[in-house]
């Protein structure tokens, strides 16, 4: 472990209060260090800084030194340092701290400034907060409500501007809305290097635009969404679906690749409406792919699973899990895990599989990855099985052990967890030759050759941990009720893994993790309740050897 | 602070018999039994419902024609005992009033939890949902009581609109407010 | 038509006298609880019962003013109780809670056989003589119906205790204080009435005959003057006393639903509630009548004015029906307008608190009664001796 150096601290004051902040702070970070809230729109910690919305204004200064002495001169009144203040106000995020300065943000000058700032910007702003898809998350109206004069002074006909522009595939800009911050700008051409949006023209009419023949068509378009403070750029999938207020916010894991970004699931009486990212600066900063945000859409897509089937009948999970041992008794049995368990789902996995005596594998997925937040390995939680002992090594594509043990016969029965088989590599004759019992989500090749069909869950409908690229261990939580007919994945499991002889705890996540912390010695320490919003680093050196494919990507270096 | 007693004025003989009093009452419910009924026979005689009335809540069209309700969802969330359903929906593109964007896919009022507070009406940033004069609903089934899109709007019909900010907004887009 | 009734055996004649006053008093009685509600409505500023109307009888013309009277609420209500399930609850004791509103019946029907409610004139061995139209023409009169009025009160106790309840409980506990106390008051305050009838030396009577009779007298002269002003004191008394044995508002207190429920028929619904009823309204048309006797003429249409006077002007004292008719209109007339007082009463007092209502019965209206007796007991004597 390399001890994180000590930053140079400098003090400042602000609003009178002193504080310790880390020299190269700007003065909106430091307020927020103390609590205080310097309203702004342009400037984002993540992107650099332009200071062109100006409503970070305040007022600062220096204590008085006496050109003589190099001593503070004193006020007389109060016997305190005398401070010479700036006589114009200066932008909180382009000012960086230095020792001894003094802040104002409360001053009558910073609000004048601020109101000033907030007439000119709802000059030609349109009065559509009631169809707008930001109004209540929107800081235009935050600030108006917190830092402006409350009626307008402005008669003259506002301007007319393009309301249905489509920038790319996702993403609809409102131009009459734009308030020309260029955060959307700044992210695409700093973060995503996709430099395809501009402005045009000048002053009022000045327009946000595509550059001409391109479209906002990155992976990372909808973050242009997320960080636009106004309703500028919307989500043509999200638009005018639900007032964001009735929304209930629930954090999790996008599970589309084991870089593991931390998302907040956004749900109403238990359908899902919008996924966004979650910040965490040592995974994902504030940023997550477009194409995790669309998986929500699996929770309601046609296929899935509601019923439990036993040889094609309908039956009850009592049944099917008494005839899916039935199927694994006389042995030659394999259970195929999957990368996309959680990490107690995949330690249960271990414990039937160790109780039924069968070989035990995973599936590979590998895709190109993009070198920022979507890596190479598409299996969010590879490393899970490795720490709970379910693999040893790393899968093999196309399930190539698997597919020979049932060529040469050794095979008779195939308990699948989540994996479609014959998507994994598995031919339809080597499906055919054994009995399948199969625990999914959606219909699939294997689920229609399984002989046992028990439903389970989306991560969105169950909470559970997985282990990131960075050996990471992150948190999800439930979302959204399960459907009707399909089971948690770990009760599930728990109720196979009993049958067979296994001794489980109660398929309960505190329960589960009190069994893990004994048994798994990188997770002693850790429960469910304890394991913080932003994950925790296990020690990854036992695996260090093993040929992982992800490549570099935003805060991960491969260890090679 | 002192104690004032009061000492109550002693009865007097007569008082004490109670019967002037009786005979005072029997005098006054005598006075009612020929007086003219206060009683309104309501199906035959209806109240004068006054300005302002807080009846069933209905959606109104501008005089125009156009629906004025934009589905915000502002009542939905405003409504104490969360009687308002609300499914938005986007205007297509070629409608006229294309320039309102949206519009209520549906709009479901359950009358069996509505509580007639009228935040609702208070709340509407459009003026398109008002509690107007209706003060009867009755129905034999639950889902009757529901109403939906097309039955308030049939109940609200149009009310005079002073404002008509969406017909400016069109008069502007079309001018082309060029400066 | 006269002739062959009178013909008929004696027992077939009192059996259909029987069945005929029954048959008047109990719908008469069920009418009361209409009036009731009418009268309450209109004192209340409300039209009350209007609407009820059986649907075959609407297109005949002038019907609407008989269903704005309530008069078809009347039948609905009876319909209601006799066919409306009759629930019996599993606590109670089944068959003293059935006998209940059975017994509350009997005294209520039976007083009314010793209550002459007219007369006609007839002629016995070539007098005419007054004959009364009554039930039974038996001495003891008034006595008859004190003693069986007040086993009213049984039905009462027994309803309260076979409902194994504690407020109707408490309700028939009240009665039966009520009633003792009250009965005393009222008892006495009659013995004045009876010491002016009863000319020394001769054979008493207590029949309520002798009573009309004595109020009977034509133009000024004592007999003529009716008894309510020359004995206005029994007659307050007589009439506090009534309200109380009645259980009428405000000595409301085996029922006092504001403090017990229901009182003594929380328990009771359907038909047996309703035999309640029509017995409370039987005693209050008894009690009435009574009280019409004592004091109000009976059916003598005003002082000085009796009731063969009225028929020899109209030429009808040979015609005993008519008669008798006239003399029953009004008896009737008067006994309504007294209804109608007890419920103007009922609709103007509040209740009376328990131990007022004991303290108003022992204390004030006890004393009363004795101190009355005495006085009429000496102001009588001194005018016999002096006559």
């Amino acid at each position: 472990m390399i001890a994180p150096t000590k930053p140079d601290l400098v003090t400042v004051n602000i609003d009178g209060k002193e504080i310790a902040v880390p020299k190269g702070t700007n003065v909106i970070e430091a307020a927020r260090l103390v609590g205080v809230d310097v309203p702004h729109y342009c400037y984002h910690p993540k992107l650099t800084i332009v200071g062109n919305c100006r409503m970070c204004l305040i007022e600062m200064g220096m204590p008085a030194v006496d050109p003589a002495t190099k001593t503070p001169i004193l006020d007389p009144a109060t016997g305190k340092p005398k401070i010479n203040w700036i006589p114009r106000p200066q932008i909180g995020c382009g000012t960086n701290v230095s020792p001894g300065l003094h802040i104002r943000t409360q001053s009558p000058l910073v609000k004048d400034c601020r109101e000033g700032v907030m007439e000119f910007l709802l000059i030609n702003h349109p009065l559509d907060c009631p169809i707008c898809d930001q109004a209540g998350e929107c800081k235009l109206q935050e600030q108006a409500t917190g830092y402006g004069r409350g009626y307008s002074r402005f008669v003259e006909q506002k301007n007319v501007k393009p309301k249905r522009t489509q920038l790319g595939p996702r993403v609809t800009l409102d131009d009459e809305r734009c308030i020309l911050c260029s955060r959307c700008i700044r992210f695409t051409k700093e973060i995503v290097k996709d430099d395809v949006l501009g402005f045009i023209d000048r002053g009022s009419h000045s327009t946000l635009t595509c550059y001409p023949g391109k479209q906002l068509a990155n992976n990372y378009s909808l973050n242009t969404v997320d960080i636009c403070p106004v309703g500028a750029l919307t989500s043509t999938d999200f638009r005018f679906k639900m007032r964001v207020w009735f929304l209930k916010q629930t954090n999790s894991i996008d599970t589309e690749s084991s870089v593991g970004a931390n998302t907040v699931v956004w749900s109403r009486e238990g359908t899902i409406y919008r996924i966004t990212p979650r910040q965490n600066d040592g995974v994902n900063d504030t940023w997550m792919a477009d194409s995790g945000r669309e998986r929500y859409k699996q929770v309601r897509a046609a296929g899935r699973l509601t019923t439990v089937k036993v040889n094609g009948n309908d039956s009850s999970p009592q049944i099917a899990v008494n005839a899916a041992l039935h199927f694994c008794k006389d042995g030659g049995v394999a259970v195929v895990g999957s990368g996309r368990s959680s990490v107690e789902e995949q330690w249960v996995t271990k414990k039937l599989a160790d109780a039924l005596k069968a070989t035990t594998h995973l599936v590979s997925r590998v895709g190109p990855g993009d070198g920022l937040l979507v890596s190479a390995d598409r299996n969010p939680n590879v490393r899970g099985a490795l720490v709970t002992g379910l693999i040893a090594t790393l899968p093999t594509a196309k399930l190539a052990s698997l597919a020979a043990a049932i060529d040469a016969g050794q095979i008779k029965t195939v308990v699948s967890v989540g994996e479609d088989l014959a998507d994994a590599g598995l031919t339809a004759a080597q499906l055919a030759k054994v009995t399948i019992v199969y625990l999914g989500t959606h219909a699939n090749a294997t689920s229609a050759a399984a002989k046992v069909v028990l439903p389970t869950l989306t991560v969105f409908e169950k909470s559970g941990t997985l282990v990131n690229q960075q050996f990471r261990i992150q948190k999800f939580t439930k979302a959204v009720p399960a459907p009707a007919g399909a089971t948690d994945d770990l009760v599930v499991l728990a109720k196979l893994a009993t049958a067979a002889g296994a001794t489980v705890p109660a398929a309960e996540l505190a329960a589960v993790w009190k069994a893990i912390a004994t048994e798994v010695p990188a997770l002693s320490t850790i429960t469910y309740a304890n394991l913080p919003e932003t994950g925790l680093l296990l020690d990854a050196t036992p695996w260090a050897a093993l040929p992982f494919v992800e490549g570099e990507s935003l805060h991960f270096k491969p260890a090679k | 602070m002192a104690v004032i007693p009061v000492s109550r004025k002693p009865l007097t003989l007569l008082e004490r018999t109670y019967l002037p009093q009786i005979a005072g009452g029997l005098k006054t419910t005598l006075k009612h039994f020929f007086a003219p009924k206060d009683t309104m026979e309501y199906p035959e005689e209806r109240p004068a419902i006054p300005a302002g009335y807080r009846g069933v809540p209905t959606l109104v069209f501008d005089p125009h024609g156009r629906e004025k309700c934009v589905s915000c969802q502002l009542c939905e969330f405003v409504c104490p005992p969360k009687a308002i359903r609300i499914t938005p929906g986007e205007i297509a593109a070629d409608a006229p009033t294309a320039h309102v964007e949206k519009a209520p896919k549906e709009f479901e009022i359950d009358m069996l939890r509505c509580i007639y507070c009228g935040l609702c009406q208070e709340v509407c940033p459009e003026e398109a949902i008002w509690l107007q004069n209706v003060y009867t609903t009755s129905g034999y089934s639950r889902a009757e009581l529901v109403n939906n899109k097309q039955k308030l709007y049939e109940l609200g019909g149009t009310l005079p609109d002073t404002h008509f900010k969406w017909d400016k907004k069109k008069a502007a887009e079309e001018g082309g407010n060029a400066h | 038509m006269a002739d062959f009734y009178f013909h008929l055996p004696a027992l077939l004649r009192f059996v259909l006298q029987g069945t005929a006053v029954i048959l008047v008093l109990f719908p008469l009685a069920a009418a009361c609880s209409m009036a009731e509600r009418k009268i309450s409505a209109w004192m209340q500023n409300r039209p009350g019962p209007n609407r009820t109307i059986a649907p075959f009888l609407a297109w005949i013309p002038g019907m609407g003013v008989l269903k704005r009277l309530g008069l078809f609420q009347l039948a609905a209500d009876g319909g209601k109780f006799t066919f409306k399930e009759d629930p019996v609850p599993g606590h109670v004791n089944k068959f003293y809670f059935i006998l209940a509103p059975i017994i509350s019946m009997i005294p209520a029907l039976t007083t009314v056989a010793v209550v002459p409610f007219g007369a006609y004139v007839t002629v016995i061995e070539g007098q005419q003589v007054l004959m009364p139209i009554m039930l039974a023409q038996v001495d003891v009169g008034l006595l008859a119906v004190f003693a069986v009025s007040s086993l009213g009160v049984y039905s009462i106790i027994l309803a309260g205790w076979a409902s194994n309840s504690k407020y109707p409980f408490l309700g028939s506990v009240r009665a039966s204080a009520q009633l003792i106390s009250y009965e005393l008051s009222m008892t006495l305050s009659v013995l004045p009435v009876f010491l002016w009838i009863n000319a020394p030396g001769g054979a008493g009577t207590l029949s309520l005959l002798e009573v009309v009779q004595m109020q009977s007298g034509v133009g000024l002269q004592w007999d003529s003057v009716w008894f309510v002003f020359t004995m206005p004191v029994s007659a307050f008394v007589f009439l506090v006393a009534l309200f109380a044995e009645t259980n009428r508002q405000p000595f409301d207190m085996p029922e006092s639903e504001a403090d017990l429920v229901g009182g003594f028929h929380t328990e009771y619904g359907a038909f047996k509630w309703s035999l309640f009823f029509v017995a409370e309204y039987c005693h209050m048309i008894v009690g009435s009548g009574v009280f019409v006797l004592l004091f109000l003429g009976g059916w003598n249409p005003l002082p000085g004015l009796p009731l063969h006077l009225l028929a020899d002007w109209m030429h009808i004292m040979d015609k005993p029906l008519l008669m008798g008719l006239l003399g029953i209109g009004i008896f009737l007339g008067k006994v309504a307008a007294f209804i109608f007082f007890f419920m103007w009463v009922r609709w103007t007092l509040p209740r009376f608190r328990y131990d007022q209502v004991m303290a108003i019965g022992w204390k004030k209206l006890l004393p009363l009664a004795i101190a009355n007796l005495i006085f009429y007991a000496l102001a009588i004597a001194w005018i016999e001796t002096k006559a």
